[in-house]
């Protein structure tokens, strides 16, 4: 059994509420890091911690938190990102739901160390219960003296409010997120000038993700030298992982980082092997942004070495024959599954979900989703591979934020790796009519036909 | 927005919802109340048949102290506020990669037949509807919808049969309370 920080005492009755949680030592890291620590100190122990961003971009948070402009003198944000919207990630969720305080604690001593005295949780629409969860914990937190003026005693003023938004995956890009903070479409904005400058109300703000927030708090009262020891030199602490698709057990699990993904996959611990003995096809390891692989880089790399859930082993090879570990939205597929109807599913989420602001984005998910539309439904042409791929690379670096990328890339990987199973789409369009045209014979089966027909 | 034809809406801002909305605005600093425009509309939406009409929109643009078009805005661009009435009982299912993979696509069709409408269509008594929508954050318990404020997870025909008839009966309760029993 792995080390778990975050999710140790998720399994203990009532921990949802105010008094069991305190009663399990809750709240206590409140209590060091207001009466014995300066702002500084806790900011050079989430440093010191090596924790990179977990929300999907990986960049580590206690560098996020020196940029913050201390100098100007406005009033500082703290802003959790609780947008959760990424396909394949419901860990977040999961954390608010089950053990809400814990993301509230990590909430108190994260605005302390930044000096903010007014933070918002931002939270999608969808998880409308989580919504109102979190509205009852913080609640208990105010009466329970956490939050409010004065807390403790120690003259730190903090208001926390949870922010509800309305359906719409762009709103977990930050700037967007803000935007809608402020009543707005979620329009991303322009960088620079970023958050940590001008951010909410113009103001200095960091935004953080749910399970980054959480693990402040077992940094705080055990040191983030400790936190560092666990997982590799360069993914430390312990991870969650969102686990679905084909497997016996999906769900949240909390991994430390560095175990084998043959281990994740087969171990009764995790995701106890492939539903139904099916071979795995397919791993879509950090949410649906980061490329496919195929079944032979899932347990090794390009080079032969054991594929590790870690950032640096996941991301081994770069695009050519590596992933990320993104937001550990962890989508395992299997022969069943057809890759150019899962790619169309994908671009038609990123059209669906793109804000419109720059025309790259806005018409290329469209064309993406229309031509691999077209594919999949038999009515592909022989161009329309190099077109997808035409497509996607004048996305990519061409927008304003990184949906665009999210978008193209993807498509980019599912070419790469599986290209002859579009070319099969194109050239025997009689063969796919049925939507579940690979679950009654799948790819590994026909493929040969593809030799066939070019003799 | 239909704008040649538009359906009356009766509005009633009660008490209770007053007192809601008043409370949201205290969460914002006071010259920033455009700041609690969202939370504002789900709960000005929830009390009116979950949708908004343009002089529900116009009535609560007045209450914030802005423009009507920044409510016009907004709301055009968040799905989870309709411009128009739905189905008390609205089936969203999820149709991204890991339900599509779960079967979702079998169940929505199975949904729409049973209920003999198509997606996006209420029944005729006004009671049901199904749509279509992108990735609810529930991959793990695929396939599955969202109803009111919840979750409905590891959906088969068999559950959904069982939803329909509890709808009916009025034993669905679209909006959550906390409840830590």
């Amino acid at each position: 059994m792995g080390k778990q920080l975050l999710l140790d005492k998720i399994n203990v009755p009532g921990i949802r509420t105010y008094e069991v949680y305190r009663k399990e030592g809750g709240y206590a890291s409140v209590e060091k890091a207001l009466k014995t620590m300066t702002p500084d100190d806790i900011v050079n122990e989430v440093k010191t911690s090596g924790l990179k961003g977990r929300g999907g971009a990986g960049f580590p948070m206690g560098m996020k938190w020196s940029f913050i402009d201390k100098k100007s003198g406005k009033p500082r944000h703290l802003v959790c990102n609780a947008d959760e919207s990424e396909p394949g990630t419901f860990k977040d969720r999961f954390l608010m739901e089950y053990i809400p305080h814990l993301l509230i604690e990590g909430m108190i001593v994260s605005s302390f160390a930044l000096e903010a005295h007014r933070s918002y949780i931002y939270i999608r629409g969808e998880y409308m219960w989580v919504y109102k969860i979190l509205q009852n914990a913080i609640k208990e937190a105010y009466a329970a003296g956490w939050l409010g003026k004065n807390i403790l005693g120690t003259g730190y003023d903090l208001e926390l409010n949870v922010h509800v938004g309305g359906g719409a995956y762009i709103c977990g890009e930050e700037t967007a997120l803000i935007e809608s903070l402020e009543g707005k479409r979620g329009n991303p904005r322009i960088k620079p000038p970023f958050p940590a400058i001008s951010g909410l109300w113009q103001n200095p703000t960091v935004v953080n993700n749910v399970e980054s927030i959480s693990a402040v708090p077992w940094m705080i009262l055990n040191g983030g030298a400790e936190y560092a020891k666990i997982g590799t030199e360069k993914s430390t602490g312990t991870k969650l992982i969102s686990a679905s698709g084909h497997i016996k057990k999906p769900g949240v699990y909390e991994i430390e980082l560095g175990i084998s993904v043959d281990e994740f996959i087969n171990s009764d611990e995790y995701c106890g092997g492939m539903l139904n003995e099916r071979p795995l096809k397919a791993l879509v390891p950090g949410g649906s942004s980061v490329p496919i692989l195929p079944a032979h880089l899932i347990y090794k790399t390009a080079n032969g070495e054991d594929r590790m859930m870690s950032y640096e082993s996941m991301s081994d090879g770069g695009f050519a024959s590596g992933s990320m570990i993104g937001s550990g939205g962890f989508i395992v597929y299997n022969d069943t599954t057809c890759v150019v109807r899962n790619t169309w599913n994908f671009s038609r989420f990123y059209h669906h979900e793109s804000c419109g602001q720059c025309s790259p984005c806005r018409e290329g998910t469209g064309w993406l989703e229309k031509v691999l539309h077209r594919i999949e439904t038999g009515h592909g042409r022989e161009e329309d591979i190099d077109l997808l791929w035409s497509i996607q690379a004048r996305i990519e670096g061409n927008t304003i934020c990184p949906l665009g990328d999210a978008a193209a890339w993807p498509v980019a990987a599912a070419i790469r790796h599986f290209r002859d199973e579009f070319e099969y789409h194109v050239r025997f369009p009689e063969k796919i009519k049925n939507r579940d045209h690979f679950v009654e014979e799948p790819f590994e089966k026909v493929k040969h036909l593809l030799a066939k027909a070019t003799v | 927005m239909d704008r040649t034809h538009r359906i009356h809406q009766d509005i009633n801002m009660t008490p209770e919802l007053m007192a809601t909305i008043n409370e949201l605005l205290s969460h914002y600093p006071e010259d920033k109340p455009k700041s609690a425009l969202l939370p504002i509309l789900h709960e000005v939406q929830d009390a009116h048949d979950n949708w908004l009409s343009v002089e529900l929109m116009d009535k609560v643009a007045e209450i914030i102290g802005i423009r009507p078009i920044e409510v016009y805005e907004v709301v055009s661009f968040y799905t989870m506020f309709n411009q128009r009435p739905i189905g008390k009982f609205m089936f969203e299912f999820c149709q991204t990669s890991c339900c599509a993979t779960r079967g979702v696509e079998d169940l929505m069709d199975y949904t729409c037949s049973k209920l003999g409408v198509g997606i996006g269509e209420p029944t005729a008594d006004g009671l049901f509807e199904v749509r279509g929508v992108e990735c609810l954050g529930a991959c793990g318990y695929a396939p599955m919808m969202q109803l009111g404020d919840t979750f409905k997870e590891h959906l088969t025909k068999e559950k959904i049969d069982q939803l329909i008839d509890d709808c009916k009966a009025g034993k669905v309760e679209l909006h959550y309370k906390v409840n830590h029993g």
